[in-house]
């Protein structure tokens, strides 16, 4: 590979539902203070809570253009209505940033677009990476449940493509027409009066015995566990991965991305890395299980230093 | 409209054939399938033989090969596609773009037919796969309702498959990684959801508790039947209160909507259930078969007797009806 382009920071789309004010403010700060190269924009989540956002949409954008923020609208992650491929279809014919496709509408439209894919689409081996490649994917976000050895074989085989890991936030690992979040409030997805907004870090599930297990977040399933690659920075850079993913939780963001950037640029210890960050974000245990090929949930320790000190 | 029934070993592929499927379907022994579960599936000499008694009898054949190819061994699903050609399938259930482009630049002939596992639930994600990689049929994922099912086929150029009996994802398929999260074995990449592997029931007290690798799925007092823990159907906490958090422990039943799925333009009507025995198949398809070729107000006699045979013997008719949402 004969790009030296300094590795990126994406950060990924607001998954929950927040009180538009805060999104607002949110992204501004993103855009002020945050050591990312790219910022993912667009609700994915659930059709129904795209009208919060957009009063404010305008604005943000441009404030994270001018901070020179690569802006990207990501779409719906589940299109079944009409209405919601109409908009994906306006969007890639209007739109003059890039979109992140989030399920096969947005491929399909896309094509001979440069587009980014999401970590919701099923990327698992190279072939598939080239297909999506040779339609103008430029960027790829891998699937969480990806293990390292697979990752590594896909970057290997197509140098052609920039590829980035999801590698902070609780796990996107499931959608669903029905929103058990809503049910567990009495109310069906038809009726919700947008319930899921009364938790703007996921409502938790936990098992009989009391267990930490998902996170509900409207129609999508969340772990409760939050991803993070610190500990395997150096791996995915030589293993050729370009941009890690920060996917937004209710907790400073910038200093997520900080941290990640100072480990990146060598400038921090993994380790010393890992300690602040459960500090940043309290509210969930860290797990990497399904980078080391385990249970996502798990967290593996990192060895090699541990045998070094 | 056809009816595509499910064989998980040669026994239930004769019985299915012999009540009348008109097509089977089934996979190889191993990860190339998502029901990829110890004393399942078909040998390369089973398939062909199976093949073979099917074309005799009138009845089609479809491979599945639909999991996602693991990076760096995709020789084995190509390898299950040629020899899948081989034996003379009628068509190839696939899920991988991947594998998708390889079986049509290969094998440009053979009926390619969209898996569940694609997740292709509106029109252009499914004239996608059709203009791509010339897709026949795309079996639609059970999150849409027979409104949203209609309106679909209006603009598509293929035909539509949809389960109407058996087991029930809560979850798009496709897109669930939880059994993973809890295992690290999936469907996408391992074509196992919640395995058996992974499965431990245990006494506490009086309660018996089911659990998938660290985390308890269900508990069940004594005196209440203890269910398979698949994660989605299992009860847990939520806020203050308890219970079935995603799905209850129902299986899929809509063919009370027949009628509605035929003017719909369904063509082919899925019956989940490759993991069953060969009676419950012979059973199933039989009355099933009968029902279809009933009319309408005669099938309700006959399907009552498919209900004693759902999984925890309730049954719902899932997204296909919208309050289920």
């Amino acid at each position: 590979m004969t790009q030296t382009k300094r590795p990126g920071l994406t950060l990924g789309p607001v998954y929950y539902l927040w009180d538009a004010a805060k999104w607002r403010d949110f992204h501004f700060r993103i855009a002020d203070e945050a050591p990312v190269e790219r910022v993912l924009i667009g609700e994915t989540v659930c059709s129904k809570r795209q009208h919060f956002i957009e009063p404010h949409l305008a604005e943000v954008v441009e404030r994270l253009d001018s901070a020179g923020k690569e802006v990207v609208f990501s779409t719906l992650s589940l299109v079944t209505l009409a209405r919601e491929s109409k908009q994906i279809r306006e969007m890639a014919e209007t739109s003059d940033h890039m979109l992140e496709a989030n399920d096969l509408s947005a491929l399909a439209v896309l094509k001979d677009k440069p587009h980014t894919i999401s970590p919701l689409i099923n990327v698992y081996n190279a072939p598939t990476a080239r297909l999506l490649a040779s339609r103008g994917a430029k960027t790829i976000c891998l699937p969480p449940e990806l293990p390292f050895s697979s990752l590594r074989e896909i970057v290997q085989n197509c140098p052609e493509i920039d590829f980035e890991v999801f590698a902070f936030g609780r796990m996107p690992l499931a959608i669903s027409a029905r929103c058990a979040h809503a049910r567990s409030k009495g109310r069906i997805k038809d009726n919700c009066q947008f319930v899921c907004g009364e938790e703007p870090d996921g409502l938790p599930v936990k098992t009989l015995d009391r267990q930490s297990f998902l996170t509900l977040n409207g129609v999508q399933t969340v772990s409760h566990a939050c991803q993070s690659l610190l500990g395997e920075i150096d791996d995915l850079l030589a293993a050729g991965i370009r941009s890690f993913r920060l996917s937004p939780q209710d907790c400073d963001m910038v200093e997520v991305a900080r941290l990640y950037r100072a480990v990146i640029d060598g400038g921090m210890a993994a380790d010393e890395a890992i300690a602040r960050l459960q500090q940043v974000y309290p509210a969930a245990p860290l797990a990497n299980g399904f980078h080391h090929a385990q249970e996502g949930a798990a967290w593996v320790a990192r060895a090699r230093n541990l045998q070094a000190s | 409209m056809e009816l595509i029934c499910p064989a998980g070993t040669p026994a239930a592929f004769h019985e299915a054939v012999d009540a009348g499927a008109d097509a089977v379907y089934c996979g190889f022994r191993d990860e190339t399938n998502a029901r990829n579960f110890p004393g399942l599936n078909f040998s390369r000499e089973e398939l062909k033989e199976a093949i073979a008694y099917a074309k005799k009898k009138g009845c089609e054949t479809f491979v599945a090969l639909n999991t996602f190819m693991r990076a760096g061994a995709e020789e084995i699903w190509y390898q299950g596609a040629a020899d899948a050609v081989a034996c003379g399938a009628d068509a190839l259930i696939l899920a991988d773009f991947g594998l998708m482009a390889h079986v049509a630049e290969k094998y440009p002939d053979q009926r390619l037919h969209v898996s569940v596992q694609a997740s292709a639930s509106n029109p252009d994600a499914i004239n996608f796969l059709v203009d791509t990689f010339n897709a026949k049929r795309v079996v639609l994922p059970r999150t849409l309702t027979i409104a949203d099912i209609a309106r679909i086929g209006k603009s598509i150029r293929c035909e539509m498959e949809v389960f109407v009996f058996g087991g029930l994802c809560v979850m798009a398929e496709g897109r669930c990684s939880l059994s993973s999260y809890a295992t690290g074995k999936s469907p996408n990449m391992n074509g196992v959801c919640s395995p058996a592997s992974h499965v431990r029931y245990r006494k506490d007290g009086r309660d018996l508790v089911s659990e998938l690798g660290a985390f308890t799925i269900n508990r069940f007092p004594e005196g209440e039947a203890a269910g398979y823990p698949t994660l989605c159907k299992g009860r847990f906490d939520i806020a203050d209160s308890n219970g079935y958090a995603f799905e209850d422990p129902v299986s899929l039943d809509v063919m009370g909507e027949l009628e509605a799925l035929k003017a719909a333009g369904v063509s082919a009507l899925k019956i989940e259930g490759r993991q069953r025995g060969k009676a419950y198949v012979a059973e199933v398809v039989k009355v099933m078969k009968a029902a279809v070729n009933s009319p309408p107000d005669r099938r309700g006699a006959l399907l009552s007797r498919l209900r004693s045979m759902s999984e925890g013997q309730k049954t719902t008719s899932g997204a296909y009806e919208k309050r289920w949402r």
